[in-house]
């Protein structure tokens, strides 16, 4: 889980430095001063969990470049998590902060999905 | 050497043995199917709303945790942990102690729609993991699913959803563990998901119904692969103690029978049934008509059952406990005495207060508490207030069947109507009744008297006439009839004729002693001509043998006489002889 974490800021801070400059202001997200905590609920690296995470970091660092912070929990490892956070489908991306908590579930595939799910986007431009 | 060991042990548990089973440790569960559940297999409980699948599935894991030593989990996906604690808390289960103790684990699975977005692929892998995790966390050998069905209305892919149940049954499977299912029953099929698809080792339908305003509820095993099970509907309840099932619709019919004789507390009426009483373990409707002195022959039973020492239980049903005992003293019966010694138990209540499965379930656990050698129940006839005809006539079923197996003679009362044919079937139990007493109002000579005759008795020689039922403040007294020329007479009538008998009797023993008087005067009379006849014979006969006498000297005369004058013959005829020789 550490491992992960970290694994996660590092990438971000370097999309951060990276990406800087042409920053485009994502659509409809008057909370960017806010702080992003993301948790990523995995078993085990399979290709699933690889493919939720690259769709998740991807759509991260284009819409919430050095707000956010995920962290990828892999149950396998602990499993007590699984209740302590009602955790039934895998993958499973929870939107901790900002509240309330929002949860994601599936590989993360369809990017304007899961903007919506995280509150990124009205639901309403979800068809756009 | 184990290795050999092993193999013989693994021949032994060859595929053609009975399929093994998890006892439920359900009152009632285990014997319908006989052992309990198929172990290492999930079994799928279902039915509506309110018919105890949550119940059942936990106190299947609280038995198990406590009287089999195996753990459970239980994963709920409607109610949070606390609540479910506090809901079967009242049934007398203490799950809190039991996490505690690591012999139950639950986990609240909860699914909300609405903060749930599903974005591509997915899998329960996460509800695995928590199952595995609470499974190993105490060591589990039960789970309990309650209701799985939940996760439909959470997740709206249904072809990953059947994908992973049919995953996580398989999966139970190879754990080996014992599981139960709970799912709502849909409209046409037996779940809303159809989840006997997946889960096809033996299914349970609850069913809680209303007929007639009277809720009962009902279970049944529609179905148990590789075990043969009760096939029937078998009512259940649930009270402080849980679950209980009742599969007493006489599964058998083997019931000892014993020769021994009990007596009915009325020393007419065993004189009456062979002078014996009762066969022990028999059951004895008592029937007639209102105020014929019913609940007064039960409680002659039941006062000589505990004269001999033996308990007995009374279930009253129209009469509060108090009441049974001010009026039976009025005919001279002290029940309350044994009340008070602990026994004689009467438990008395409203037939519609309760459904008859309850009503059943009652009578059973009090039985099985009490341990009574002998039952009365006043009147069966109430029963069919709480339920409809036939359903009243099964439930007697059981409980006929139900103390037969217990030896436990019973008594029943039954209420007829006062213009049915005396031998109709009140219940349609005549054919379960060994011994039928039954009362009956006799009016005459402007007066309503009781008559009681036995309708049968099975396996024992008994008599075929009415007596006449008398309440003295002595207790019940059976009187011989009077017969008149119009019938029986009873009561007044019968006194009446009785005197006219007396009556006649005095006439017809003064005509009998003047007759024996002229008898004995015609006797002297005869005896005095026999005397002088028989001088007379025995002047006739001295005269006789006088005569004889006489005759008998004249004869030797006669022949004296004529010797002599032979004699005389002879002398002359010598002189003449020699007379002639002298001249020559």
């Amino acid at each position: 889980m550490k491992t992960g974490m970290m694994h996660a800021r590092a990438a971000a801070r370097q999309a951060r430095s990276r990406k800087e400059s042409k920053k485009v202001p994502a659509i409809g997200t008057p909370q960017k001063i806010e702080h992003w905590e993301l948790r990523l609920y995995v078993a085990g690296h399979t290709a699933k969990s690889l493919a939720a995470f690259a769709n998740l970091r991807s759509i991260c660092e284009e819409h919430l470049a050095g707000e956010y912070h995920i962290e990828v929990i892999d149950l396998l490892k602990n499993p007590q998590l699984a209740k302590t956070d009602q955790i039934v489908a895998v993958p499973t991306l929870v939107r901790r902060l900002p509240e309330p908590i929002r949860k994601i579930i599936g590989h993360l595939s369809d990017t304007e999905k899961v903007l919506v799910g995280l509150q990124l986007r009205p639901r309403g431009l979800e068809g756009k | 050497m184990s290795g050999v060991a092993g193999k013989k042990q693994k021949t032994k548990k060859s595929p053609g043995i009975e399929l093994a089973k998890c006892p439920t440790g359900i009152a009632g569960l285990d014997e319908i199917t006989k052992g309990g559940l198929p172990r290492g297999r999930p079994t799928l409980v279902c039915g509506g709303a309110g018919t105890g699948k949550t119940l059942l599935a936990m106190e299947f894991l609280v038995r198990g945790a406590l009287e089999y030593d195996e753990p459970g989990v239980f994963i709920s996906f409607e109610e949070a942990a606390e609540e479910l604690a506090k809901n079967v808390e009242s049934l007398g289960f203490d799950i809190e102690r039991l996490s505690k103790q690591k012999k139950l684990a639950i986990d609240y699975v909860h699914v909300e729609r609405a903060e749930i977005l599903e974005t591509g692929e997915y899998d329960l892998e996460g509800l695995f993991i928590r199952i595995g995790y609470a499974v190993a966390s105490v060591g589990a050998k039960r789970v309990a699913l309650d209701t799985i069905e939940a996760l439909f209305a959470g997740l709206s892919n249904d072809f990953i959803l059947r994908g992973e149940l049919r995953r996580l049954f398989r999966w139970l499977k190879e754990k080996g563990l014992t599981a139960i299912i709970t799912a709502e029953r849909g409209t046409d099929t037996l779940t809303r998901q159809g989840l006997e698809e997946y889960v096809s080792d033996c299914v349970i339908v609850l069913d809680h119904r209303v007929v007639d305003q009277m809720a009962t509820r009902r279970l049944r095993v529609v179905k148990y692969r590789g075990s043969s099970h009760g096939t029937n509907e078998y009512p259940f309840m649930i009270d402080e103690h849980g679950f209980s099932v009742l599969p007493v619709t006489g599964l058998s019919l083997e019931h000892l029978a014993t020769s021994e004789r009990v007596s009915s507390g009325i020393l007419e009426l065993d004189a009456m049934l062979g002078g014996k009483g009762y066969f022990r373990g028999s059951t004895i409707l008592v029937s007639g008509t209102t105020g014929s002195g019913k609940t007064s022959v039960a409680a002659h039973f039941a006062d000589a059952a505990c004269r001999r020492g033996e308990r007995c239980s009374f279930f009253a049903f129209e009469e509060s406990e108090n009441q049974i005992l001010r009026n039976m003293s009025s005919i001279g019966l002290d029940l309350k005495q044994w009340v008070k010694k602990g026994l004689l138990q009467i438990k008395a209540s409203r037939p519609t207060m309760l459904g008859l499965e309850t009503h059943l379930v009652t009578m059973h656990k009090e039985i099985a508490g009490f341990k009574p050698r002998n039952v009365l129940i006043d009147p069966i006839t109430d029963f069919e207030a709480a339920g409809t005809h036939g359903d009243a006539k099964a439930m007697l079923l059981r409980i006929v069947d139900f103390l037969k197996a217990r030896q436990i003679t019973a008594v029943f009362t039954s209420l007829t109507a006062e213009d049915s044919a005396p031998g109709s079937t009140d219940m349609g139990i005549s054919s379960l009744i060994d011994t039928w007493l039954l009362l009956r109002n006799l009016e005459q000579g402007g007066e309503r008297n009781r008559g009681l005759y036995i309708l049968k008795s099975r396996g024992m020689a008994h008599s075929n006439q009415i007596r006449e039922f008398v309440l003295t403040d002595n207790g019940a007294k059976l009187i011989d009839v009077a017969i008149g020329p119009d019938g029986i007479l009873t009561g007044s009538a019968r006194v009446a004729q009785q005197a006219k008998e007396a009556a006649s009797d005095v006439v017809r023993q003064q005509a009998r002693e003047a007759k024996r008087q002229s008898l004995a005067h015609k006797r002297t009379a005869l005896q005095a001509r026999l005397k002088a006849l028989q001088a007379e014979l025995d002047a006739e006969t001295q005269t006789f043998e006088m005569e004889i006498k006489q005759e008998g000297l004249r004869e030797q005369r006669a022949q004296a006489e004529r010797l002599r004058l032979a004699e005389w013959r002879t002398a002359k005829a010598k002189s003449l002889k020699l007379a002639k020789g002298g001249a020559k």
